[in-house]
């Protein structure tokens, strides 16, 4: 066992990547992002790996670069955060149409305009459809986890899909935390070596020349999506698959895209994904002492989506108690509709209601953590207590609960606003 | 290395099967250039008539290894494929770039100058049929005044802009070469071909190739049009070459404009005032181009490996 150090989360993506070996690193500096490349500089001028350091003029050009590399067969990494990621957004697709197998990490930041520097998970959840399994560390111990399981997720041959490792912004990527770092042997023991063999599919070949980023007519370009997301929906296997391994081999992690706490007697489920998990835990401890059965589901992974894993532990044989109410607590607003996590969800739980003729839970959206807006205890406690509010209330009682314009999508941190201008309509 | 020249170049073919048009000057420059390197080639070609007519599945035209860039990004694919060849330590190998002018002077500028910023040892290869081709002849940054496209019907005249300098761009760099050629010389562009093959870091050729669909010209026009170009002194034959520059022909006078310009209908409505403008900015240029030379010279040159 490893002593622990002393990481920020993003200290200790830049670890993970130094123990993963990528031939090639392309960056192009985004604040909160930047710490992760400045470790990466010095790790290599420092000879602590042996990787190429590229100093690219945008984000747009980090990506085009690596899959270059990535046809060459190369391990690769980046990093980005917010504008960049969306400045990139050509290139995911790109990427994930040419099956290479990228690994990026994303600080999750807030989306111009307003400018805000600040964490929220409106970036990468503009791009959930792009192809690239998304994962979402709650710490940065699961980060540096998460990284080296990406590229054995990624360079599986029945996969090749891009992985993108999300990280909150600040909150996680800043804040430092004890992190057990592995060693080099054990990580080269776990992954495939740092080259892709000769002949994987999208990687030139020095005897046989290969056309690459091809372009396809509608009937074959169908095929080729299809394929596409067949291996990300395939991706769900090959990452409990890894965590496994990487359990057996360091001894921790969560398994399973979605990791249930105090779920199986919870009345009140409260869903979200990565840092906040852990606010959320402190308040269903204390929900728990004052007899409320509340319960944690966080999604590790968006993409390839869990929605059975989700649909057993809500509804599974392993449940003493059914659940009476769902929160969906996200970073994000999809404008002119919901949270985007919130739709996913609310989707999986009709397609499970559907499929087995049983009646879903009622779901509420919880906006919360925009442009880096504080997600207090107090609110994670209101949140429950909505939630509670909820199961109790007549059916027809239920519209009090929708701001104006919305259906069951609360905005969190709107409170002062709300005081100040009483004779607004906020929406 | 074996020396490239028109009378070396080998049968063989790299680049056949695919669907240009007749007259390419493109087709036909890219075909010279796989030609003369050789098979062991990593090619980037971008979004636009290049990969259009080449990599559609299942049948692909290239005899080498060959990847589409996204439009905007060729220097930075370049640079990812150099990246791995540098931390491999593969030899004896080129990485080539072969991008139109919306690719190289608009869209792909950035990435281009990343690349030869970094001194990527990347040969890249813009040819410049002075318009967005591919998605029907759309007015580009390296197109000359005078010329109607679709989005500048009336002709280029109201434009202020001059085409692009691609050549004093890269050479702005402070990279090892850079250098003009066309369809029309050649011997001139294969000599060229073989000096940026060899230096190290990145090396740029700015090639004129007719677009005969695009331009209004004969299918059989792109050995005139690359010589009438040069003869009128819209298109000098110039070359960087570690911080020296040589202009290849210096015409004691020019050819009338009428020889180049008469063969193409994009130049059709251009009338007298016009083409007294295209003359004075085409001396102008020249002017230019001569004083960059002299201020090259004076300077002292930059170190010269062979």
């Amino acid at each position: 066992m490893n002593t622990p150090e002393f990481l920020a989360g993003n200290e200790a993506v830049a670890q993970a990547v130094r123990l993963c070996r990528p031939r090639v690193i392309a960056a192009y500096p985004i604040t909160p992002q930047t710490t992760v490349v400045e470790r990466l500089s010095e790790i290599v001028e420092a000879g602590e790996l042996d990787a190429e350091f590229v100093h690219v003029e945008s984000e747009h050009s980090a990506l085009a670069l690596l899959m270059g590399s990535a046809a060459m067969g190369s391990r690769t990494f980046t990093a980005t955060s917010s504008q960049g990621l969306l400045y990139m957004a050509e290139c995911l697709y790109y990427a994930s149409g040419g099956r290479w197998p990228l690994v990026m990490m994303n600080a999750n930041r807030a989306l111009a305009l307003p400018w805000n520097i600040y964490g929220d998970q409106s970036d990468s959840l503009a791009l959930v459809s792009a192809g690239w399994v998304q994962a979402y560390a709650e710490n940065a111990q699961e980060a540096l986890d998460m990284i080296i399981q990406a590229y054995a997720v990624a360079e599986d041959p029945a996969i090749r899909t891009p992985v993108l490792v999300n990280l909150d912004g600040f909150v996680l990527t800043h804040t430092y935390e004890p992190v057990s770092v592995p060693e080099q042997a054990e990580v080269d023991a776990f992954l495939p070596p740092r080259d892709l063999p000769d002949g994987f599919p999208g990687t030139f070949r020095a005897d046989a020349p290969q056309s690459l980023a091809i372009t396809a007519g509608p009937g074959d370009y169908t095929v080729f999506k299809y394929q596409q997301h067949a291996a990300l929906l395939a991706a769900a296997a090959a990452i409990r698959a890894t965590a496994e391994r990487f359990r057996a081999r360091f001894g921790r992690g969560a398994q399973g895209l979605v990791e249930a706490w105090q779920a199986d007697d919870a009345e009140f489920v409260l869903i979200t994904l990565g840092s906040i998990a852990g606010s959320v835990r402190s308040a269903i401890r204390a929900l728990r002492e004052q007899g409320v059965r509340a319960g944690l589901l966080r999604l590790r992974y968006l993409r390839p989506f869990p929605a059975e894993e989700l649909g057993a532990a809500l509804f599974g044989s392993q449940r003493s108690l059914p659940v009476r109410a769902v929160g969906v607590l996200e970073k994000d607003i999809s404008f002119g509709h919901q949270g985007s996590v919130s739709l996913e969800v609310k989707a999986a739980l009709y397609e499970h209601a559907s499929r087995h003729r049983a009646p879903a839970p009622p779901v509420l959206n919880f906006v919360a953590g925009l442009g880096g807006q504080e997600i207090a205890l107090t609110d994670l406690h209101a949140m429950f207590a909505d939630l509670q509010g909820l199961a109790h209330s007549p059916s027809d009682d239920r519209r009090h609960l929708a701001a104006p314009g919305f259906t069951d999508v609360r905005f969190a941190g709107m409170e002062r606003f709300l005081e100040e201008n009483q004779h607004q309509d906020a929406a | 290395m074996k020396k490239i020249s028109i009378k070396t170049l080998p049968d063989e073919e790299f680049f056949v099967g695919h669907k240009g048009c007749s007259g390419c000057g493109g087709t036909l420059i890219l075909r010279w250039t796989l030609k003369a390197l050789g098979d062991r080639c990593y090619v980037v070609v971008p979004a636009g008539c290049m990969s259009a007519i080449s990599f559609i599945y299942p049948q692909m035209a290239f005899g080498v290894n060959a990847m589409i860039a996204p439009f905007a990004a060729t220097g930075a694919v370049l640079s990812g494929i150099a990246a791995t060849i540098r931390a491999r330590g593969i030899r004896d190998v080129h990485v080539v770039g072969f991008a139109g002018d919306g690719a190289t002077a608009d869209i792909g500028l950035q990435s281009l100058s990343g690349a030869l910023d970094r001194r990527e040892r990347i040969l890249y290869i813009c040819y410049d049929n002075e318009a967005y081709m591919n998605t029907g002849v759309q007015r580009s940054g390296a197109t000359p005044r005078g010329a109607r496209t679709t989005t500048s019907p009336s002709g280029q005249v109201r434009f202020a802009a001059a085409k692009k300098d691609l050549v004093r761009i890269a050479a702005a760099h402070g990279i090892p070469y850079a250098a003009s050629a066309t369809t029309g010389h050649p011997a001139d562009f294969l000599r060229k071909l073989d000096r940026a093959r060899q230096v190290d870091g990145p090396a740029f050729l700015h090639v004129f190739a007719p677009c005969p669909p695009g331009w209004g010209c004969a299918t059989d026009a792109a050995a005139d049009l690359g010589r009438s170009v040069v003869e009128t002194g819209l298109w000098p034959l110039v070359e960087w070459d570690h911080g020296e520059v040589r202009i290849n022909r210096e015409p004691r006078s020019f050819a009338p404009l009428a020889d180049y310009l008469g063969a193409q209908a994009r130049f059709r409505a251009l009338g007298e005032e016009d083409l007294a403008a295209i003359a004075a900015a085409r001396d102008h240029h020249w002017q230019a181009l001569r004083a960059w030379a002299r201020e090259c010279a004076a300077a002292a040159p930059a170190a010269h490996p062979a």
